[in-house]
């Protein structure tokens, strides 16, 4: 392998200000150095957990040479995964002449705010909206909003707020859009292509130049740990306060970042957002769209990573299951060694992975399901959205043309230890004709392959019940019937 | 210099009176990211910062305590624990001296604060508090209240009995009874701004506070106690809240007296501000309860006589517990009249954090109940829940009639209830709605549809008398400019707007004129938390009596000066109208300072007509009732329980409006908190007594996306208040909030329809989708067998 440069220093920007900073650690968040070090207090702590949004601040990041801005949560944003990004807070949002800016001059004549505190984030992730859709519609604001949490408002001055934005100023002449093409070169400016390390002894942060780079730094340095989206890990750090030294950052090695499709098999890179996921999905397995607009708000979206919700190995990750119905593959990587398995024996037990000291996921390849073939994915939890599930169900079928089960895999989410096939219920439907009938007999099945547990989303016998209801559910759904099979806040897309 | 804009002096209006929407007066700073909240304030040379070490276990004596891994922990500077408090160890707000700052020999509840560190960072601070080593010698704890009996089982506070007529007897010879229980959840406040205080320590025993606070005087006076000082060597400030709803009432007297203490005995300024899982987890609630019920009434669905028992889980001490069990108790009426009523509180001892104020104070569960007869009675008559509710409403307003004594002995006066269901059932389209609804779900095998109707009369006064009392500061300065401040403190609400509003109204200024402070003891001493609904009525008041006494020694001055009548002296907009000529207010102003008039002046306000005997449960323990009335309808999910609000029309009374805009949002907030409560917010304690729902991954308040897809709300533009209130306006904090009882009662209509209507739902709070699907398959169950005999 090539030797790569190795620079210590985090380079950025922050608002309109070059940024170069050595004394940081892997573990220091972008709210507590906006905050404490920078007095730019405007980035509220609401959670520090991600959920909240009250933190919500703009990540712009060169995405195959274009600036694209995200809003992201900067209570679980380490410091290390910026560097060569653009941070943009609210105190950088300005209109013409120093007046509010669209935004926040909507939230002041709509009267969005009441206390005040969510307001700033609810701006920043208004404003992120209207950069990509200056007339959004009522969904997608909503969507957009899944995010951010307003105890006082009832949200509904926020949304009249939302559609009138436009009405203040054209986002084309936004600062930030004039500001483009100069934070662009700036930006590029920083690519050295070198590794980044900061700190040493126990206090120690690697942002890998490359995926080879990242292979060879996790070979020599097996205990790292290593943070693509750290909607997970930045929980760690701030609520269980565990020492993540040395801290691996590969959100930005953009050979991770891949989405490919070959021979009806997707390939979705480890680095891969759920927001950048969701662009390919939504077109080509409308389900999993569907699914990646209820995990997390847009926050969430815009850091977590698909390849991370596997690799950390959650019972309850959302993906894990539908990939498995689909039959995904995973490609792990140690060196230049690579090997793939079916991505359903990558989850050994709880907590336990087919994962070995030195090696990372590199990919997962999603089979693309045939015409004609049903796929489908239901999530169960308290909350529609930004919610963990309670119960997830992921169901793929193959017909015959007798009208047979010729081919069936179902995955749960919430029900094991571990995300699990229902064999039990697949075995007593395949080879038989699908009808009501015959999944209604099926239905004990599922006694065999899930005890499920009770906790705070669920006890055990709704977990169960639900599982149950949900294979109804998927039933009715290749019936092909027009009547409403569930509740939602879009009607179905 | 001075750059705000000339005042108009030909104006016809002034800009910023009353009854006029305005925008929150600090807006503009909320979205600029520039509104200053406890942690923005610039700390300090040298500010540490505490951390807390909490119980992890629910009840226990504590056997040993090793605190030295803590002391050494990189950048502790001090360890704090109970016997470094140097007055009285207590903040209970009840005189029950049952609420330590910091737990002293015995833990009572899983998360109670034990020690505190102070660091040099907030990170330090919180690193060490976890490596305390406590042994517990674990003690049974109470967990539950279900269970419990209120005659013999351990209360924090004297139970309150309401008791009008005779229930035993008419529920005895009542041709028709229902009897049964329900649960009805908690609520976390989850504020978005978390407790949080800053404390300065000052000269000889002087000490200030910036703590977020509700009751400033409270908090005062909690942290005067912990140091055994005298009040007035403390003072308490706050600008504005991020969120309160009465989860700082009481709640934020710990971290202030700790982050005082500390102040005070090392000589620095010490800030603590708790981590949302800390928060969540040591922090009171909004009080869970369990109600049964044991309602007498006819064939046609009158109302004969009720039997009530509203338990509560208080949490380890009395905290504010017994006034919100009687104000549960106070509204078990809702709008209704009961002929013979009996309504009891138990206000039950648990080893769980201690539950406190929240934005209805009890009266929200107390509707709860109320709501719930109502609908075993619709399902046992047959009749459609709405037809019933209106059956057995109080007499409106005017009509002379027997209907009109509520359980306490007050008469209500002023019911408007009537009207507003009426003009709100013909707005909404109820009749038409229910006959699509019911065409719906015949024809929709999976998915059914709910709808209800319900309203809220909510009193308006603390039923603790002393508490209905408020001050104001204004000062005229020279240039005209007025500088305003009252006791009540600023969450969100816009109180401070409106009753800038009042003073601009009596100045005839424009509001730009009239400068909002922050809420400080030193300046208005003695003052009622900002609660109960309370701080417009109070405050405003208050203020207006401050602005008229100046306003009266200027009309003094001028009528002297220019020599003409006094009531040839007019207030016109921005100038005053002295005989026939007008002069500047701002010029008057500056004559009068020349002639040596005070321009300052403190006013008071306090509360006519109320009284309450809590011994007797006699009283006239509100000045006046809010009335409104919401219609929601909901879809849900028979295979999952999920659900959505399809639409939601609220109808609801705030007498004149001080400020339309900021009462809408009062009103549309107010009702998705309540839904939030009734639906999705669910508190959950494991057997250990370990909160589980602590963080807002785990505890699940609306989002946008949870608010009705259509969410009609609006004012009833004909009333106004019965009692001479400030401009004729009424309270708006509260009553919205149980509008939400409307949507769980279109999910319990919802869940009715799977089994045709025949029996009551019997559906719990929060109806979570596993409640309502668990009360779904219940109902079938129930149609599927046996025919039961009752």
């Amino acid at each position: 392998m090539a030797k790569v440069k190795v620079r210590s220093e985090l380079r950025f920007l922050l608002n309109g200000d070059d940024v170069v900073v050595a004394d940081v650690g892997p573990d220091e968040t972008l709210l507590d150095y906006l905050r404490l070090r920078r007095a730019l207090r405007g980035t509220k702590e609401g959670c520090a957990e991600g959920d909240c949004g009250a933190c919500t601040v703009l990540v712009g990041k060169l995405a195959a040479g274009k600036l694209v801005y995200e809003s992201v949560n900067a209570c679980i944003r380490f410091m290390g995964s910026l560097d060569g990004c653009h941070v943009v807070t609210i105190e950088h949002l300005r209109g013409a002449d120093g007046a509010l800016h669209p935004v926040q001059q909507a939230m002041v004549d709509f009267h969005g705010s009441q206390c005040g505190f969510c307001t700033p984030g609810f701006v920043m992730s208004l404003y992120a909206l209207w950069m990509r859709a200056p007339e959004p519609s009522v969904a997608a604001i909503e969507k957009a909003l899944q995010g951010n949490l307003c105890r006082c408002t009832g949200y509904e001055a926020i949304v009249r707020a939302a559609r009138s934005i436009s009405r203040y100023g054209q986002a084309a002449k936004d600062p930030l859009a004039a500001e483009r093409k100069r934070v662009t070169e700036r930006l590029a400016a920083l690519r050295d292509d070198a590794r980044v390390e900061v700190g040493s002894g126990g206090r120690r942060l690697i942002v890998p130049a490359s995926a080879d780079d990242f292979a060879s730094v996790l070979e020599k340095e097996p205990a790292a740990t290593v943070v693509a989206g750290s909607t997970d890990v930045g929980l760690w750090v701030t609520k269980q306060m565990r020492d993540i030294s040395p801290a691996v950052f590969i959100g930005g090695i953009e050979d991770l970042r891949a989405i490919s499709e070959e021979k009806g098999v997707v390939t979705i890179g480890a680095g891969v957002t759920y927001s950048e996921a969701f662009a390919k999905l939504s077109k080509r397995i409308p389900a999993l769209g569907r699914l990646i607009d209820r995990i997390g708000g847009d926050q969430v979206r815009n850091m977590g990573t698909i390849g991370g919700n596997i690799a950390n190995g959650s019972p309850i990750g959302d993906t894990p299951p539908p990939l498995i119905a689909l039959g995904a593959t995973l490609t792990l990587r140690k060196g230049r060694k690579r090997r793939t398995i079916p991505l359903e024996d990558f989850f050994i037990a709880y907590g336990k992975q087919d994962r070995r000291p030195g090696e990372f996921v590199e990919a997962v390849l999603v089979p693309v399901p045939a015409k004609g073939e049903h796929f489908s994915v239901h999530k169960v939890s308290k909350r529609r959205e930004e919610d963990i599930t309670a119960t997830l169900g992921a169901f793929y079928l193959v017909l015959a043309r007798n009208g047979t089960v010729k081919s069936i895999r179902i995955a749960y989410g919430g029900m094991a230890a571990t995300p699990k096939r229902a064999s039990a219920v697949e075995a007593a439907l395949l080879g038989k004709p699908w009808t009501e009938a015959n999944v209604e007999a099926a239905l004990p099945a599922y006694d065999l392959d899930f005890s499920p547990l009770t906790d705070m989303r669920a006890t055990a016998a709704y977990r169960a019940l639900v599982a149950k209801n949900l294979l109804m559910r998927f039933y009715q759904e290749t019936t092909g019937t027009k009547a409403p099979l569930t509740v939602g806040r879009q009607e179905a897309a | 210099m001075n750059k705000h804009a000339t005042p108009d002096l030909k104006a016809a209006s002034i800009k910023g009176g009353v009854h006029v929407s305005q925008q929150h007066d600090s807006a503009h700073k909320h979205v600029a990211g520039n509104a200053v909240y406890i942690d923005d304030m610039p700390e300090p040379a040298g500010t540490l910062h505490g951390g807390l070490g909490l119980s992890t276990v629910a009840h226990g004596v504590i056997r040993s305590m090793d605190l030295s891994a803590v002391r050494t922990a990189p950048g502790v500077v001090a360890v704090l624990t109970a016997a470094d408090v140097p007055g009285e160890n207590d903040i209970s707000p009840s005189a029950m001296h049952d609420d330590p700052v910091l737990a002293d020999g015995t833990v009572q509840f899983h998360g109670q604060p034990i020690f505190c560190v102070i660091a040099q960072t907030r990170d330090q601070a919180r690193r060490a508090a976890r490596l305390g080593k406590i042994e517990y010698q674990e003690q049974p704890a109470v967990l539950d209240i279900w269970d419990l009996d209120p005659d013999t089982d351990r209360q924090v506070f004297p139970a309150l009995t309401l008791k009008r007529g005779d229930a035993a007897a008419a529920l005895a010879r009542a041709p028709r009874r229902v009897t049964a229980r329900m649960r009805l959840g908690g609520q976390d406040h989850f504020y978005l701004e978390g407790q949080v205080s800053l404390a300065v320590p000052g000269e000889d025993s002087e000490v200030t506070v910036y703590c977020s606070t509700q009751g400033p005087t409270e908090t005062q006076h909690m942290v005067a106690h912990a140091l055994g000082i005298p009040s007035s060597a403390v003072t308490v400030e706050i600008r504005r809240m991020g969120g309160g709803f009465g989860g700082k009432e009481t709640q934020a007297n710990q971290c202030a007296a700790i982050a005082a203490i500390a102040a005070k005995k090392l000589g620095r300024a010490i800030k603590i501000r708790l981590d949302r899982d800390e928060d969540m987890t040591a922090t009171g609630k909004r009080h869970d309860f369990v109600i049964d019920y044991d309602v007498g009434f006819d064939d046609e669905g009158r109302i004969l006589a009720v039997d009530y028992v509203f338990a509560l889980r208080a949490g380890f001490s009395a905290d504010l517990s017994g006034p919100v069990g009687d104000r549960a108790l106070f509204h078990c009426d809702n709008a209704y009249f009961f002929p013979d009523v009996q309504a009891r509180s138990a206000l039950f001892h648990t080893n769980t954090v201690s539950n406190t104020a929240f934005r209805g104070f009890g009266g929200p569960q107390g509707m709860v109940g109320a709501e719930r007869v109502i609908e075993e009675v619709a399902f046992a008559v047959g009749k459609d829940p709405l037809e019933i509710r209106k059956l057995n409403f109080y007499d409106a307003m005017g009509e002379n009639g027997a209907r009109n004594v509520t359980p306490y002995h007050q008469k209500v006066e002023d019911c408007i209830i009537q009207r507003i269901v009426a003009e709100l059932e013909e707005g909404c389209s109820y009749a038409r709605r229910r006959r699509e609804i019911a065409a719906f779900n015949n024809n929709s095998r999976f998915v059914k549809r709910g709808i209800a109707l319900t309203p809220v009369k909510f009193g308006i006064s603390f039923t603790k008398t002393e508490a209905n009392q408020a001050g104001a500061l204004v000062h005229v300065y020279a240039d005209g400019s007025v500088h305003m401040n009252h006791g009540g403190t600023e969450m969100g609400q816009g109180l401070h707007l409106k009753v800038a509003q009042v003073v601009a109204e009596e100045f005839q200024i424009d509001l730009d004129r009239v400068r909002i402070t922050a809420t400080t003891t030193d300046k208005v001493p003695n003052t009622a938390p900002t609660a109960a609904s309370s701080g417009a009525d109070l405050n405003g008041m208050a203020a207006q009596d401050a602005a008229r006494q100046i306003k009266n020694r200027l009309i003094d001055f001028a009528a002297e000066r220019y020599q003409v009548p006094r009531d040839q002296i007019v207030f016109l907009p921005n100038r005053v109208r002295v005989g026939n000529q007008e002069i500047a207010f701002n010029e008057l102003v500056r004559q009068a300072f020349v002639a040596r008039i005070q321009l300052s002046a403190a006013g008071f306000y306090k509360t006519p007509k109320i009284h309450w005997d809590r011994s007797k449960g006699r009283g006239h323990a509100f000045y006046y009732f809010a009335y409104g009335a919401a219609c929601s309808e909901v879809s849900v999910d028979t295979l999952t329980g999920e659900y959505v609000v399809e639409r939601t029309d609220i109808l609801h009374d705030v007498g004149r409006s001080l400020n339309p805009a900021i009462d809408l949002g009062q009103i549309e907030g107010g009702f998705v908190q309540g839904m939030g409560w009734l639906t999705t917010e669910e508190l959950v304690w494991d057997d250990k007594g370990r909160l589980r729902t602590h963080a807002p991954s785990t505890y699940k308040i609306p989002l946008a996306s949870d608010r009705p897809k259509i969410f009609n709300v609006a004012l009833t533009d004909w009333s106004q208040a019965y009692e001479p209130t400030i401009h004729r306006s009424k309270a708006v904090g509260e009553p919205p909030l149980p509008l939400a009882i409307s949507v769980l009662h279109a999910l319990s209509d919802a869940v009715a329809s799977v089994a045709e209507h025949k029996a009551c739902p019997r559906l719990d709070a929060p109806a979570t989708p596993e409640r309502v699907l668990m009360a779904i398959e219940r109902m079938k169950a129930q149609a599927d067998g046996p025919t039961s005999g009752g």
